[in-house]
């Protein structure tokens, strides 16, 4: 397993269109990247720019991205933001081409992003949810792998709750595959929307401290932004109990906090984990009300952050559990800009594999 | 004692002559030839030329090669009964033959377990009729191995078994363990334990630490081997009885096990060959052939248990030899079975630690021959006369890529896949009787 790459000292971002961000971030405390969003120009119809080279052939994770990798997706992903804004959303990069959304785990808003960036790009998309009465029956992965891709899909995206699953089925179908998650892995395309998001906030991910909160251990949203932000020069914090953080996080370049409000201290954003109701019952903590106490965001301790931090969470919410109603819904919540970014940030994805795509 | 290829016929005596003698009790390697005779061996060491031989014995001249015992295995899964389709007795013992192993202790933790002397009767009869090498049944420490109720020791004992044993499930039950191991202490016979807390291993697929975590795959703490083995030590302390630790992985485990020979206690253990030669890395990008129980460790245990087996204080070594079909490996690591082959690459890759300089060779073929003949209390294992003649003829040097598909095992689930591996077995003997030759 190769090392974590050093944060690129070159990760400063040229905006595109120049002059948005630099406007949003100068009075961003003031919270008018609102209004920056809603003033936000839309560009002519167009294809991307296809000079860009995207040098992998899946996406299974963001191991094994290079810094540069991940900021063309995040430039490619801000102009289909863009696309995702004009009465006529649709482009021809993957006119003629079929995707399957494969998922074996239920997702509402990871599945229907998918769907709606396929069908942006022109694909015909097909939506596939194994229930695991088809496992039952004892159809493995690697079956229903191999029965997909003598349909000769062009892109497949997979969701699947075990680590590994999406290699596994990368190495048997001839394909693009895109990991939609793996079990507690890797979830690449959550990260690079939350640190697209980041960007277009604070203009920047460079030397921000973002503190990722509740229950690493279990968390593919975790992995991946840890890893993604790190390649991109962030200084990343996380944060939870003992028993939420999995042995051996101190090695992978990360500051750990036990103590929630020293963790949040001076941070720039504060990004929650879903807290998944079994952890009670397998004695990972003793209740929710106890969780919320110790580890859930409320305004009190969101006041130890920064003045103008920003709280993310990849959804869907546990309220009142991780994080506070007031503070999920308060002006300092990106949560429903992280959607929005999320459909395009799949977008860029799918450009970006469709590179590799045979034309004969 | 009970085995297949033993038989009245005398044959011819043969000779294997020319030969590097690996004498696993003896510090220093001879040059020469053992004679075998009727099935044992008749003389052994420098005398035995061609000159000195009877006029009509077969003779093999070894050309310099090693001539050592045949390995004796002390832990793996050959199928029968109940999961023919993994493994039978026939390409079990083909795969040891090819492989050097000349005695097979086979796993009680079969469909149905080994806790009925008709089971033995069958295993014995099986091995007897279709195995090419010495098959001998560890019988079942309790009832249908559910860890609550004592098996019929003594009648498995009677009927031929020659140690009792869990498979991967360890008895959870510290009353029931002591009553095991004291019922056992009264037949004198050998308490085989694979002992890890099930329940703080419970969750794990691999190794616990940075790169289960990176890879997003729940870990086994060394802590739930050497709290086992630890209770288990404190038992033995109390009942006396003779045990063996049948993987022991960890440092921690070592730890236990050199306190407990330090106070004098009849205990022994061993470790597998991939715990010797692999490490956590090699499971890479989810590679299931390498998901094992206990889970491969750090390169740092590793290196422990090696210089542990050089030391003595790991007693020997077992392939753990676990055929696993493609439909239970093909599947997310998570969910996919435990267990690699290792009766044909035993040797092979236990020579990469005498060829990396980092145990000698007959340290190598002790723990595979003499350690685990002593503590079954087996007669062969011993170069030596009047010892069963199992011996094997294998050329050290020799170099070779791991073929899966040439394997006589049943199923492919090897960790060496495409290896490269230096040291090769030429020749098998078992009871006088050559029972693999390599073309």
């Amino acid at each position: 397993m190769s090392q974590f790459r050093a944060a690129q000292p070159n990760g400063t971002y040229l905006p595109n269109p120049p002059g948005r961000n630099s406007a949003a971030n100068a009075d961003g405390a003031k919270h008018s990247w609102r209004r920056q969003l809603r003033s936000y120009k839309t560009v002519p119809m167009a294809d991307p720019p296809k000079t860009f080279h995207f040098p992998h052939r899946h996406l299974l994770g963001i191991e094994g991205l290079s810094a540069k990798d991940i900021k063309l997706l995040l430039d490619l992903a801000e102009e289909a933001i863009a696309v995702s804004r004009q009465v006529e959303k649709k482009r021809a990069t993957l006119r003629g081409r079929t995707l399957i959304n494969l998922f074996f785990e239920a997702s509402t808003r990871t599945q229907s992003s998918f769907e709606l960036a396929g069908k942006r790009l022109g694909a015909d998309v097909m939506n596939m949810s194994v229930a695991s009465s088809s496992i039952k029956k004892g159809e493995t992965l690697i079956d229903t792998a191999i029965t997909l891709n003598a349909m000769r899909p062009d892109i497949i995206v997979v969701r699947h709750a075990q680590a590994g699953a999406v290699h596994l089925l990368a190495k048997k179908v001839d394909c693009a595959v895109v990991n939609a998650g793996d079990g507690s892995h890797e979830h690449p395309t959550q990260a690079l929307l939350d640190a697209l998001t980041i960007r277009r906030n604070k203009g920047r991910i460079e030397g921000l401290t973002v503190a990722i909160c509740g229950d690493i251990r279990h968390s593919r949203v975790a992995r991946s932004n840890i890893l993604a932000l790190s390649a991109l020069g962030a200084r990343v914090r996380v944060v939870g109990p003992s028993t939420l953080l999995p042995s051996g996080i101190e090695r992978m370049g990360v500051e750990v906090f036990r103590d929630m409000r020293a963790g949040l201290k001076d941070a720039d954003i504060v990004m929650m984990l879903r807290l998944q109701r079994e952890r009670m019952q397998s004695a990972y903590i003793p209740s929710a009300k106890e969780y919320f106490c110790f580890f859930g965001l409320d305004e009190e301790k969101l006041k130890i952050a920064k003045p103008d931090a920003l709280v993310m969470h990849p959804g869907p919410m546990n309220r009142g559990v991780e994080i506070d109603s007031a503070v999920a819904d308060g002006p300092r919540s990106l949560v429903r800009e992280q959607v929005e970014i999320g459909v395009a940030v799949r977008i860029a994805v799918l450009e970006a594999l469709a590179q590799h795509l045979p034309n004969e | 004692m009970h085995h297949s290829a033993t038989s009245a016929i005398a044959h011819r005596p043969l000779a294997l002559i020319n030969a590097r003698l690996i004498d696993p009790a003896q510090a220093k390697e001879t040059l020469g030839g053992v004679l075998a005779i009727d099935g044992v061996i008749r003389d052994v060491g420098a005398s035995v030329t061609r000159a000195n031989l009877p006029s009509h014995a077969e003779i093999i001249d070894c050309g310099g090669d090693c001539v050592s015992p045949g390995l004796i295995d002390m832990r793996a899964f050959i199928g029968e009964p109940g999961a023919e389709h993994r493994e039978t007795i026939a390409t079990a013992t083909a795969a040891a033959a090819a492989g050097g192993v000349t005695t097979i202790l086979a796993r009680p933790d079969t469909n149905p377990p080994v806790d009925d002397p008709a089971v033995v009767d069958f295993l014995l009869r099986r091995a007897r009729d279709t195995g090419r090498v010495k098959v001998l049944p560890a019988a079942a420490l309790s009832a249908g191995l559910n860890g609550a109720e004592i098996s019929e020791i003594g009648l498995l004992h009677l009927a031929g078994a020659i140690a009792f044993s869990v498979g991967a499930r360890p008895i959870r039950n510290a009353r029931v363990m002591r009553r095991v191991m004291e019922y056992v202490r009264d037949f004198d016979g050998l308490v085989i334990h694979f002992a890890e807390d099930p329940d703080l291993a419970s969750e794990g697929v691999m190794n616990e630490g940075e790169l289960a975590s990176r890879l997003g795959l729940a870990g086994v703490p060394h802590e739930a081997e050497a709290i086992m083995l630890d209770r288990d030590i404190r038992l033995v302390n109390l009942t006396r009885a003779r045990y063996h630790a049948a993987l022991v992985t960890t440092s921690l485990s070592l730890e236990v096990i050199a306190r407990a020979k330090e106070a004098g206690l009849p205990v022994t253990c061993a470790t597998s060959i991939n715990h010797l030669t692999l490490n956590e890395n090699d499971i890479g990008d989810y590679r299931t052939f390498l998901k094992l129980t206990p889970p491969l460790r750090h390169e740092n245990e590793r290196r422990a248990l090696v210089a542990a087996l050089a030391s003595g204080l790991i007693d020997v070594v077992v392939s753990d030899h676990n055929p696993q079909d493609v439909e239970t490996k093909r599947l997310p690591f998570a969910e996919a079975e435990v267990g690699a082959i290792g009766l044909e690459t035993m040797l092979s890759a236990g020579l990469r630690l005498v060829h990396s300089g980092d145990i000698s060779l007959q340290r190598l073929i002790a723990a595979m021959t003499i350690r685990p003949a002593e503590i079954l209390r087996l007669p062969q294992g011993r170069l030596e006369a009047e010892a069963p003649a199992d011996l094997i003829r294998f050329d050290p040097d020799a170099a070779y890529v791991v073929d899966p598909l040439a394997l006589h095992s049943r199923c492919k689930n090897t960790p060496f896949d495409e290896a490269r591996m230096e040291g090769k077995v030429k020749l098998t003997m078992v009871a006088g009787e050559i029972v693999f030759e390599a073309t």
